[in-house]
């Protein structure tokens, strides 16, 4: 238990423990104190110097953000110094924006435009510098497009994509009044190592990094009568989609983000869970495969262990860092680009629809996903197998746009075919899910009993952000055909964050890790925590988020992937078989080794 | 020269007949002893910001913690400082024996010199009298080695914490403090920095002790300094000189008969117009300086000199906080304003209240100090801002 200390801010004792910092403990006091370049999942800048406040007995103005308090400290945060200071700050970080907020994707959802508002500003204190600067602004990349214009220069970007992505895509050039945030050798984001993950979208306080948005190519689709446009929703999207239209954090609106698709014009509303299940048929009969050609038939060209591949910025990530390891990587596709896949091929089929007439649109909690529908090899119906990606964000957007209003709109169910899911598939938006769905149904698959965990819940895997979390799962018992089986304990791993990702990768690499089955997610919990979800973001909302993922599968009549029976009819009566001709064609695919620079 | 002031030999003096004694009777006393000294001796750091040496070397000597350093500052890259380079290439075995002595007192093994950019041409005789100061340090059965690291020509890496960063392979930029480098420093370990003059200035406290010391200067600013004196003068160059004295006596001996100003320590320090030379002492009670005595004549447009020193904090902020990177664009595109009658002479109120602002909420001593010359060079000569 650390030590207390009190300390008085605005006349208030507050009492707090060692190493709190002043902003810490007048947030705890209820008193506000504006901030931009804080975020509680980064390390502390102290850069923009908005929340400085006045300290006794310093002759300057301290950061509160940055300075921790003391026993004693006396703090004011609204002397007229204070309040000058800070309106001068944010004066002169707009002198240096483009701030032409209505032309801006982040109106009204913009950290400086809200401080402007706050400061009243508008006086044009100082001199307008935007005219005489040279921003570029790189929309060359299928996800992600960086304006600098817009940029404040709070590094949050930065930091996030060092310390929480270990990816460091971003950095600081230059210096004094040509610094900015840049790529290596400045080349555009799509021919350096970002991943698209979207984690510094998620962070930044402006509009300098957007995702680059489909809104109006959709309403176009939908609006032309030749064709036929189907939606599929990730199971992220619908404990988040409510954030973005009001609601508080932890909300499941599944019933009503089907009831506002619909009223949107989709034709189909489907569902990715489907696909999610079916990747953990084919996932789980992969693993097993290997399993079998390693122990018993010594095969030496299989590589374990094998890690999951539905997320596709650890996909990039794993083809820039570890192009040695792609062997690794599981051959399936993500749900997303099985279910583009399967649209315009077995959908069509079942559905009579010509697959040419088909727009396939997807909402993700992700930005990565843009990337990945826009892979070449991501064409294995003949077609575009994903024509357009959403965010969560950019759903949000076209219910606003349509005037629903979404919080009266009823619960409405998913179409059919390629809409029925199970509680395996929506955890596959929280991290050490996919882990967690593929072993309720290997270890049925193997023993023919049901995962020897209360309801199911297999929570040594559950994973937790900011950690890694290894565990080991013993088979017992085992059919006749899996005996080699018999005794197995299953090593798992889950990683969230690709900063983890790189540390389990890394001891893979070295061998200095004996595993059988990893799980990575690119983003901080997960596809809750998607670069795609609604902002803002940080732990206590993606908390909340993980709670309701837990709830809506604790709530699904169907809770094992294999076990869905529009999965078992896809089988029959198309697929064949898992790992089958078929499958192979349409559901798995392979990887590009690139690299660093 | 005549006496109107007050020249000292301490820096460049001879100060014994054996090489590195006063390192060798320096390692037999207590460190609470030197310490002690250094108190009584009233040092007070010669980069500019006058933190006294002994308490900094007593707090980090305090610091339980096993690896420590010290590390001396040499980016010397204040517009108009040039002593160090003097200092560095007259005298480098008391830098070395300085470091060396506060190496023992705080308890470090390591010590790094961190050299300006542009000085790589003194690295080849500097690292000559290394190698003869680590046998020196062998026969004398001191565990200390000093290493020499590079500066690339960044000004704000003379700002210590930055220069911490730029020591650790990182973007040279100023860290949030605390924590202090007594606590954190280079690689987060209780480091002492000080500047090349300062740790003359121990030797020599060592070897005169502080009695004699204390004879030079005044009750706030003791011992001698050395002033790299340029501008309009007739005798541009090193001098050593006593501390405390008034600026009128400067002028007399060091201006060309037509000084309208001084800037006293740089772009970073204050200028001084002609009527305030008789009230300003040169030393931590009056103007303090890291050396910089720049001398302006008649014919000098102090709008220009103010310019040019706003071009230079423009380039050299390192662009991290909004005040200082903002604020610097602001503040010389604002005079250019002015100048032209884009702006009203109202304006400059507003851009002084800016620098203001930037003076109590800038990160580090960079964007803190530009309001110390644009304020004192606009108050002072306002009329030559406007026309």
């Amino acid at each position: 238990m650390a030590n207390k200390l009190t300390l008085q801010i605005d006349g208030i004792d507050v009492t707090v423990p060692e190493d709190t910092t002043i902003l810490a403990a007048a947030r705890k006091a209820n008193i506000h104190i504006p901030s931009l370049c804080y975020h509680e999942d980064l390390c502390v800048a102290g850069n923009c110097r908005v929340c400085v406040v006045e300290v006794s007995g310093s002759k300057t103005l301290v950061a509160s953000c940055a300075m921790p308090a003391s026993e004693g400290m006396q703090v004011f945060t609204n002397t007229g110094k204070v309040r000058l200071a800070r309106k001068h700050i944010v004066e002169l970080l707009l002198s240096e924006h483009n701030a032409d907020c209505t032309k801006c994707y982040k109106n009204g959802n913009c950290e400086l435009q809200f401080l402007a508002s706050e400061m009243l500003t508008g006086d044009h204190l100082f001199l307008d510098l935007v005219p005489g600067k040279k921003y570029t602004i790189d929309r060359f990349n299928s996800a992600i497009i960086k304006d600098d214009s817009r940029c404040i220069r709070c590094q949050r970007c930065v930091r996030t994509c060092e310390e929480l992505q270990s990816v460091s895509a971003l950095d600081v050039a230059y210096k004094g009044d040509k610094m900015k945030i840049s790529t290596f050798f400045e080349n555009p984001l799509f021919e350096v190592v970002c991943t698209n993950c979207g984690q510094c979208v998620n962070r930044c306080p402006t509009g300098a990094l957007i995702e680059k948005n489909y809104v109006d190519p959709v309403w176009e689709a939908i609006y032309d009568k030749t064709k036929h446009v189907v939606v599929q929703t990730a199971p992220a999207v619908r404990i988040a989609l409510g954030e973005a239209l009001g609601l508080p954090p932890g909300k499941i609106v599944t019933g009503k983000m089907v009831a506002a698709l619909k009223r949107l014009g989709f034709d189909s509303v489907l569902d990715t869970d489907f696909t999610a299940d079916l990747t953990i048929i084919e996932e789980g009969h992969e693993l097993l495969s290997r399993l079998k050609r390693v122990l018993v038939d010594k095969d030496t060209t299989v590589a374990l262990p094998m890690t999951t591949s539905c997320s596709p910025g650890w996909i990039k990530f794993i083809e820039h860092t570890f192009p040695e390891l792609l062997p690794n990587l599981s051959s399936c596709k993500s749900p997303q680009q099985m279910f583009g896949a399967l649209t315009k091929t077995y959908y069509a089929q079942k559905r009579g629809v010509d697959p040419k007439n088909i727009i396939s649109v997807s909402v993700m909690p992700c930005t990565a996903k843009k990337f990945e529908a826009d892979r070449p090899e991501m064409r294995s119906s003949g077609y575009k197998d994903v024509d357009y990606v959403l965010t969560t964000r950019e759903l949000a957007i076209m219910i606003k746009q349509a005037g629903l209003d979404f919080q009266s709109l009823p619960n409405e169910s998913f179409d059919s075919i390629m809409g029925s899911s199970t509680g395996a598939a929506v955890i596959f938006g929280t991290t050490g899910g996919v882990m967690e769905a593929a072993l309720r149904t290997a270890y049925e698959i193997v023993t023919g009993r049901e995962v020897p965990f209360e309801k199911l819940n297999i929570t040594p895997v559950r994973g937790t952000e900011g950690e890694v979390r290894e565990a080991t799962i013993k088979i017992e018992k085992t059919k006749p055909e899996w005996k080699f089986l018999e005794g197995v304990e299953l090593k798992c791993v889950v990683a969230n964050g690709l900063a983890h990702a790189k540390r389990v990768m890394q001891n893979v690499k070295d061998g200095t890790a004996n595993y059988h089955f990893i799980e990575i997610m690119a983003c901080p919990g997960g596809c809750l925590g998607g670069g795609g979800q609604p902002i803002p973001t940080n732990p206590e909302i993606r908390a909340k988020r993980k709670s309701a993922i837990y709830e809506e599968d604790m709530g699904m009549p169907i809770r094992k992937s294999h076990e869905n029976p529009e999965v078992a009819e896809i089988y029959k009566d198309f697929l064949g078989e898992p790992l089958g001709h078929k499958s192979h064609e349409l559901l798995h695919t392979h990887y590009t080794p690139r690299k660093r620079y | 020269m005549a006496e109107l002031v007050q020249r000292v030999d301490l820096i460049f003096g001879e100060y014994s007949d054996e090489k590195y004694k006063v390192l060798e009777e320096s390692l037999k006393r207590s460190n609470e002893d030197i310490i002690k000294d250094i108190l009584d001796s009233g040092l007070r750091g010669r980069g500019g910001a006058g933190f006294p040496t002994a308490i900094k070397w007593k707090y980090t000597a305090e610091q339980p913690v096993k690896e420590k350093y010290v590390v001396c500052n040499a980016d010397e890259g204040e517009p108009g400082t040039f002593k160090d380079r003097e200092i560095l290439s007259r005298v480098p075995r008391k830098v070395f024996s300085g470091m060396a002595i506060c190496a023992k007192v705080i308890g470090a093994k390591k010590g790094f010199m961190y050299l300006r950019g542009e000085y790589r041409f003194m690295l080849p005789d500097l690292l000559k009298e290394l190698d003869e100061f680590h046998a020196y340090a062998k026969k004398l059965k001191l565990d200390f080695t000093i290493e020499i690291r590079m500066g690339s020509g960044a000004y704000i890496c003379g700002e210590e914490s930055a220069l911490f960063e730029s020591m650790e392979g990182k973007r040279g930029e100023p860290r949030n403090k605390p924590p202090y480098p007594t606590v954190a420093g280079y690689l987060s370990k209780p480091t002492v920095i000080n500047n090349v003059e300062t740790f003359v200035n121990v030797v020599m406290i060592c070897r005169i002790g502080p009695v004699q010391y204390r004879k030079l200067g005044t009750h706030d600013s003791r011992g001698s300094k050395v002033f790299s004196v340029s501008g309009d003068t007739p005798k541009p160059g090193i001098y050593e000189l006593e501390l405390g004295m008034p600026l009128i006596r400067f002028v007399e001996e060091f201006g060309d008969g037509d000084t309208k100003a001084v800037q006293v320590g740089g772009a970073s320090g204050f200028c001084v117009p002609m009527k305030k030379f008789k009230d300003t002492i040169i030393g931590f009670e009056g103007v303090p300086t890291g050396g910089s005595m720049m001398i302006f004549n008649s014919s000098r447009s102090m709008y220009n000199v103010l310019h040019n020193y706003l071009d230079f904090f423009e380039e050299e902020s390192c662009g991290q906080c909004t005040p200082c990177r903002v604020g610097c664009q602001q503040l010389k595109k604002g005079i250019q304003a002015v100048k032209r009658g884009d702006k009203p002479v109202v304006y400059l109120d507003q851009l002084m209240k800016l620098s203001e602002t930037m003076k109590i909420t800038a990160k580090c001593g960079l964007g803190q100090s530009v309001a110390n010359s644009f304020s004192s060079i606009v108050n002072n000569f306002k009329e030559e801002m406007i026309y």
